[in-house]
């Protein structure tokens, strides 16, 4: 075959696996944007003939609940914050112990990190429940907090210690004997080394606490304590037809994640055959 | 933007065995993975044991108030297994995994292949649209999917109407895609391979990305095809990729819980699967059955333990854990 003809054809794939990909997001986005007569439209059109901001404005004016939708945005930021900053620092210090020391048990840990990555989470619902409720942590985002710090624990050490392990030895040996102590080391030589892997796991870590479902679902009962997904179930269930409001919301959830998933893609993917792919 | 890859693959494993050890107390690394250890025995270890306990006791409304659990023997298991509902979730759970890890891989080692045969700047726009679908959250893509297979307004079946009936059949206009079991794990299936497809297409690329090219050069001058590289060089090569993909899918696969429940929700038995059924059954009706729904975990559980033992060893094996 024709070289430049094979190379138009895999060109041409590659834009319809794009379409393909893109086209339930694109679709949520420009329905955000259409007035109702359009939304239920028998001919559905792709763009919006007449964009309109009322379904933003529904949302972003109490119109979902009592609350304000910026209540569920914080909450939800918040948890996800709390979890990228304490995994992130939990997961360094476990991954530099595995990286660079040889002790007992080392092995141990490692398969506990494997395995715990397999626990069905759907099932930890029932006796976390239980004992959250019996720590008077119930309908509290710190409950939720703890258990998103636990769950992205696991997979961010197992990433992060292929990157302690890149950062080279004499680098920090030459610090010591330069004087610097411990913590000095790790806060000026390490840290700064491991950045780009802590990104990688970050990323993950927030993807974890924003987009989790169940566990907000089944902890929460306040609506002022509810999380994003939480409160797009409830407004989901409770207006179900009411596609341009739910699709807003839904976008508003959706697009921060999106974001800043593609501006650190490049660190993502670099995380990533760090820590889930190695031939 | 993909190619950055290689500059930062470190090697885990391949530490300096010669080279001296560092003097450091003996302590530091206990010290360094305690907190890890402590959350996640308390968070994870500790509530398993908990199911284990549970699994064997009454524990409703009456405990949740405050009593002691009474133990109830085996009576949880005898009677999820003398449910016709219980064999038919597990059956819902294993043929939903089936199909859709083996689209998950197929498609997105496909994807992968495609992502390695573009050139760069097209490489990483399609890369870019394609993680679009993994970073949406599960319960937008079960959302926007509803909305997509809606039988008023859905652009599915406006699209299938608009197909030559000798294609797909007439009628489209207002067929429920929700109305049977099938049907909605026909959306469901569609949603979670959308979303799953970019996770193994990266991995099958990083994997891709590192064999020698000269490989493939010279298969090329000896005439080889496409397929028969593909299974001479590039699928054994990256087999222990492959392995871990699929035992991932399958475990991903077989606990779906958030876009069953948007999609079908609690109230329609008939689509169950594992994790929704053990859900419902501590948590969906006005008697919280804690300890049934303890035993319905149990089982998932135990399936799964099955399938992270073989990840265990494939990771053992590759040396990942030395």
């Amino acid at each position: 075959m024709n070289r430049r003809m094979r190379r138009y054809g895999l060109n041409a794939l590659g834009l319809l696996v794009f379409a393909v990909a893109v086209f339930p997001v694109a679709w949520m986005i420009s329905t955000a944007f259409k007035p109702n007569e359009e939304i239920f439209s028998s001919t559905p059109r792709p763009l919006p003939s007449d964009p309109t901001l009322d379904h933003f404005d529904y949302v972003l004016g109490n119109g979902i609940a009592e609350v304000s939708f910026w209540e569920y945005f914080r909450n939800s930021a918040l948890l996800a914050i709390v979890t990228v900053v304490v995994s992130g620092l939990l997961a360094v210090l476990a991954a530099t112990a595995v990286a660079r020391y040889r002790f007992r048990f080392r092995t141990t840990f490692l398969i506990m990190l494997l395995v715990v990555q397999m626990v069905p989470l759907e099932a930890l619902v029932i006796p976390l429940f239980l004992d959250l409720k019996q720590l008077g942590m119930i309908n509290s985002l710190a409950g939720l907090m703890l258990v998103y710090i636990g769950f992205a624990l696991p997979f961010s050490i197992w990433m992060l210690r292929g990157f302690v392990a890149a950062v080279p030895k004499e680098l920090e040996e030459a610090a010591a004997i330069d004087g610097a102590g411990p913590l000095r080391i790790f806060f000026r030589v390490l840290l700064p080394l491991v950045a780009p892997g802590l990104v990688a796991t970050s990323i993950f870590s927030f993807i974890t606490a924003w987009n989790e479902f169940i566990f907000a679902f089944t902890f929460l009962d306040d609506q002022d304590k509810y999380t994003l997904p939480v409160m797009m179930q409830y407004f989901f269930g409770n207006a179900s037809n009411e596609w341009g409001p739910i699709m807003a919301a839904s976008t508003l959830l959706t697009l921060p994640v999106i974001a800043f998933f593609l501006v650190v893609q490049r660190r993502m993917v670099s995380g990533l055959t760090a820590g889930a792919v190695k031939g | 933007m993909l190619d950055t890859a290689p500059a930062v693959r470190p090697t885990p494993g391949r530490k300096s065995s010669g080279r001296g050890r560092p003097r450091r107390p003996r302590l530091g690394p206990y010290l360094l993975i305690a907190p890890t250890v402590v959350v996640i025995a308390l968070l994870m270890f500790w509530p398993m044991i908990q199911i284990a306990v549970m699994s064997f006791q009454k524990v409703g409304n009456r405990q949740l108030a405050g009593e002691p659990a009474e133990s109830v023997g085996t009576k949880n298991y005898e009677t999820i297994l003398a449910d016709d509902l219980f064999w038919q979730s597990l059956r819902h759970t294993v043929l939903f995994a089936v199909v859709a890890v083996s689209l998950t891989l197929l498609v997105g080692t496909l994807v992968g292949l495609l992502l390695h045969r573009l050139g760069r700047r097209m490489s990483m726009f399609v890369a870019g649209g394609v993680m679009v679908a993994w970073a949406t959250p599960p319960i937008t893509a079960a959302i926007i999917f509803s909305w997509l297979f809606g039988s008023t307004g859905g652009v599915v079946n406006w699209t299938l109407d608009l197909l030559p009936d000798l294609l797909v059949g007439g009628d489209w206009i207002d067929y429920n895609w929700f109305a049977t079991p099938l049907r909605t794990y026909t959306v469901l299936t569609v949603c979670v391979v959308w979303q799953s497809i970019p996770f193994v297409a990266v991995s099958v690329l990083a994997g891709l990305r590192s064999l020698p090219g000269e490989l493939f050069e010279a298969a090329r001058v000896d005439g080889a095809s496409a397929w028969r590289q593909f299974w001479k060089i590039t699928f054994p090569l990256l087999r222990p990729i492959f392995l871990v993909l699929l035992v991932l899918s399958v475990i991903w696969d077989f606990k779906v819980f958030t876009q069953l429940f948007i999609m079908s929700g609690m109230a329609n038995r008939d689509a169950f699967n594992l994790s929704l059924y053990a859900y419902s059954e501590a948590f969906g009706g006005m008697n919280a059955k804690l300890g049934m729904g303890s035993a319905i975990a149990m089982v998932l559980t135990l399936l799964l333990l099955v399938v992270t033992a073989v990840y265990v060893r494939i990771m053992v094996r590759q040396g990942e854990t030395s």
